[in-house]
């Protein structure tokens, strides 16, 4: 499914998206070196950034889509695939490691039946693993969106889960 | 110009200002090894392996990209700089396969070479990190091996500025980066032309050609095939490479004695061929001039042209002659006419073609290439593998005696053989197309206009009474250009030759390794010399051609030729 020319399903026309997408196109239009904040907005729109939309991208500024794609892996705030709406950062850096903090990730992999870097099938949770979040004295910590959990034990996590729909 | 004084290893040297440090050494007979520097390609400072000492730098410098300056103090070859330049390559070698001796580019690779050449016996280094990656073989050209990669960005870059195709281009990041096609795909599903010149400048076995030799050896030991081989014309000054004969040297006689030795039944020229080609696309542009088709005509010989126009310029197709490539033609007619001529079952006909170019394996198997009721070329070769077919045959190159091809495919005039140069194919149809017009055996035979090595190139020239307007296209960034003319109407040509590759086939993605100006200079000279040497220059003039169309074939443009010299063209989506 294409989702940059699916058509709009109230009036059939250009589906909202895209007509977003031309304007953010249309405001960088001509200018050398915006190709990653035309990214970051595109992805603002659709929350990852789709392969047929970078293909559009791509055919719209005339930046080779193989170039485009090496920018979008090369940034870890670009995403290819879906996010869920909830985005769970577990902290893997050198004081949460020392006080569990495999544990804590270990435990949310179950709980939440995918790995690091993926996201659930109801796209309610996508789990990710940080170096460090800055808050080492509440270590073993993780981030929910912007709610910080520190102090973790795996039996706390699914309390935490419940609470981000 | 102003030209700066520095020193290179305690050696004054005079360089211009604006130049690197690497140059300004090789100039100077310095070597410094590097891997991902190419002098036709914009320096990168990737690998660090052309690290030297320079006055000044806090830290050793990468001389590929590193400007001279007054008074600079250059050391190439302190135990600093060994040291260092060591590092690099075994922190490379800890994430490169170790089964150099059963590895396509063995003996061609340049990471090898360093490796020998620093005398590195033992790599300290584990590659912890080292990634499994799926070999790509998705196509019938090339093969991108990732595990051998040591991401030198050549092929990224080659693909970009000189093709304009931007295949290529780095993906993730340390440890995890790779070279990469949009989306991870393969090249089948990628828009490349399979021109492979990623592969001629790929330094180790990263990216190569398919390798088909097995099919040639399979069909030659089949009692029940007729084996018939056609060599292009720009083999036979590039093959010698392969074989330890100086670059330019014209090997076609030893080849041909070479190709028997090997054991095919019949050895053919691709120049006869060639010559048919200018006989169906020289009719068909005086057609097209005469009778109001679509100008500017433009040539269709070189296949990875033919896809770069199919993917990416599909409105554009009704410009590109409907003639078949020489290697295609020479397919059509061999499984007809000469089957019939020497009472050969075509069924048992293997038709093999040797060529200097990747994208030719793509055409011989693109699904409407079976005019003559079969596969009408089976297995195509490219210089590099017929190289690797004598050397494991084991046959003495340079001391095979001279031979000739064999009839009736096998004659070819001069203006088949500079086929092989940018600029050729038009030179060859003007000599055709000229006489043609104007009734007379005209004495002009070198069109000067039309040759060189620039890019792109126009001339206005008079063809029987009447100006004509023509345009030499080489490299597909070039050709993009020339398209977007065309399609903004800004060009008002009538006829328009494009190769893809630079230089043209010499210069051909399935030549020799290492290639680079100079070399190519000295293929496209020895191929003049070819055409200067033949008694007969124009292609209407090979007898083996007139006897085809007397005998067999009618006339060009006939219906018998519409149908086994023709084709069409669609548009590609990927």
């Amino acid at each position: 499914m294409s989702l940059i020319n699916q058509k709009c399903s109230c009036c059939g026309g250009e589906n909202p998206e895209k007509v977003q997408v031309d304007a953010i196109l249309a405001k960088y239009e001509g200018k050398k070196g915006s190709l990653i904040p035309i990214l970051q907005e595109v992805q603002s729109l659709y929350n990852y950034l789709p392969k047929d939309v970078l293909e559009y991208v791509a055919s719209k500024t005339g930046v080779p889509i193989s170039e485009i794609y090496g920018v979008v892996t090369f940034y870890s705030l670009f995403h290819l695939n879906p996010r869920g709406r909830n985005i769970i950062r577990v902290c893997q850096g050198t004081a949460c490691h020392v006080r569990g903090g495999k544990l804590i990730l270990q435990a949310l992999e179950k709980e939440l039946g995918i790995k690091a870097g993926h996201t659930t099938e109801d796209l309610r949770y996508t789990l990710e693993t940080v170096a460090c979040i800055g808050a080492c004295g509440l270590a073993p910590v993780m981030q929910i969106n912007d709610d910080t959990h520190g102090r973790l034990t795996p039996d706390k996590l699914p309390a935490i889960l419940k609470r981000y729909q | 110009m102003t030209m700066v004084n520095l020193t290179i290893n305690g050696k004054q040297i005079q360089a211009e200002q604006g130049t690197t440090i690497l140059e300004a050494a090789r100039a100077a007979g310095i070597y410094i090894p590097t891997l991902c520097y190419h002098p036709e390609l914009r320096p990168e400072g990737a690998c660090r392996l052309c690290m030297v000492e320079a006055s000044g730098a806090r830290t050793l410098v990468a001389s590929c990209v590193y400007p001279v300056s007054e008074g600079l103090v250059v050391k190439t070859n302190t135990d600093k700089v060994r040291e260092a330049r060591k590092t690099v390559v075994e922190l490379l070698l800890a994430n490169h396969p170790k089964d150099c001796l059963c590895c396509q580019k063995s003996g061609d690779c340049e990471l090898q070479k360093i490796a020998a050449d620093l005398g590195l016996r033992k790599i300290r280094f584990e590659g912890g990190e080292t990634k499994a990656h799926t070999i790509d073989c998705s196509n019938p050209s090339l093969v991108r091996d990732q595990e051998k990669c040591i991401l030198c960005g050549r092929c990224i870059r080659i693909c970009r500025d000189v093709q304009g195709m931007s295949v290529y281009s780095f993906a993730g990041r340390g440890f995890n980066t790779i070279v990469s096609t949009a989306f991870e795909h393969d090249l089948k599903d990628a828009v490349c032309t399979y021109c492979g010149q990623c592969a001629s400048v790929c330094p180790t076995g990263a990216i190569v050609e398919k390798d088909d030799t097995e099919q040639v050896w399979k069909a030659i030991n089949d009692p029940d095939k007729v084996v018939i081989v056609q060599t292009a014309p720009s083999v036979r000054v590039a093959l010698g490479e392969e074989l330890g004969i100086p670059a330019g040297s014209i090997v076609t006689g030893k080849m041909v004695a070479a190709l028997r030795s090997l054991g095919f039944d019949k050895v053919f020229d691709t120049n006869f061929s060639a010559d048919l080609t200018i006989m169906e696309e020289g009719h068909e542009f005086i057609d097209r001039l005469q009778n109001g088709g679509v100008l500017p005509m433009i040539t269709s010989c070189s296949p990875g042209w033919v896809n770069m126009i199919e993917l990416k310029y599909p409105d554009l197709l009704p410009h590109l002659s409907t003639a078949k490539s020489p290697q295609q033609m020479f397919g059509a007619v061999a499984k007809t006419y000469y089957a019939e001529k020497a009472g050969i079952d075509p069924a048992k006909i293997v038709s093999v073609s040797v060529m200097p170019c990747t994208a030719k394996k793509a055409e011989a198997q693109r699904e409407e290439m079976c005019d003559s009721g079969y596969r009408d070329v089976d297995v195509v070769i490219t210089t590099r593998e017929l190289g690797r077919m004598i050397r494991e045959a084991g046959i003495d190159f340079a001391a095979l005696p001279e031979e000739h091809f064999d009839s009736p495919l096998g004659t070819g005039t001069g203006a088949a053989v500079i086929f092989g140069n940018t600029g050729g194919v038009m030179e060859a149809a003007l000599r055709t197309v000229a006489d043609v017009v104007s009734g007379e055996d005209l004495p002009k035979i070198e069109y000067e206009e039309v040759r060189g090595m620039e890019e792109t190139r126009e001339a206005t020239l008079n063809i029987a009474g009447k100006e004509i307007k023509i345009a030499v296209v080489n490299t597909l960034a070039s050709a993009h250009k020339m398209l977007d003319r065309i399609k903004a109407g800004t060009a008002d040509y009538q006829f328009i030759e494009v190769m893809a590759c630079p230089g043209g086939c010499i210069g051909g993605g399935g030549q020799p390794v290492p290639v680079n100006r100079e070399i190519r200079q000295k293929r496209r000279e020895a191929l003049f010399d070819c055409d200067r040497m033949s008694e007969l220059r124009k292609s209407h003039e090979n007898p083996e051609i007139k006897a085809l169309y007397d005998n067999w074939l009618g006339k060009p443009l006939g219906e018998k030729a519409h149908h086994l010299l023709h084709t069409h063209y669609s548009a590609k989506v990927r």
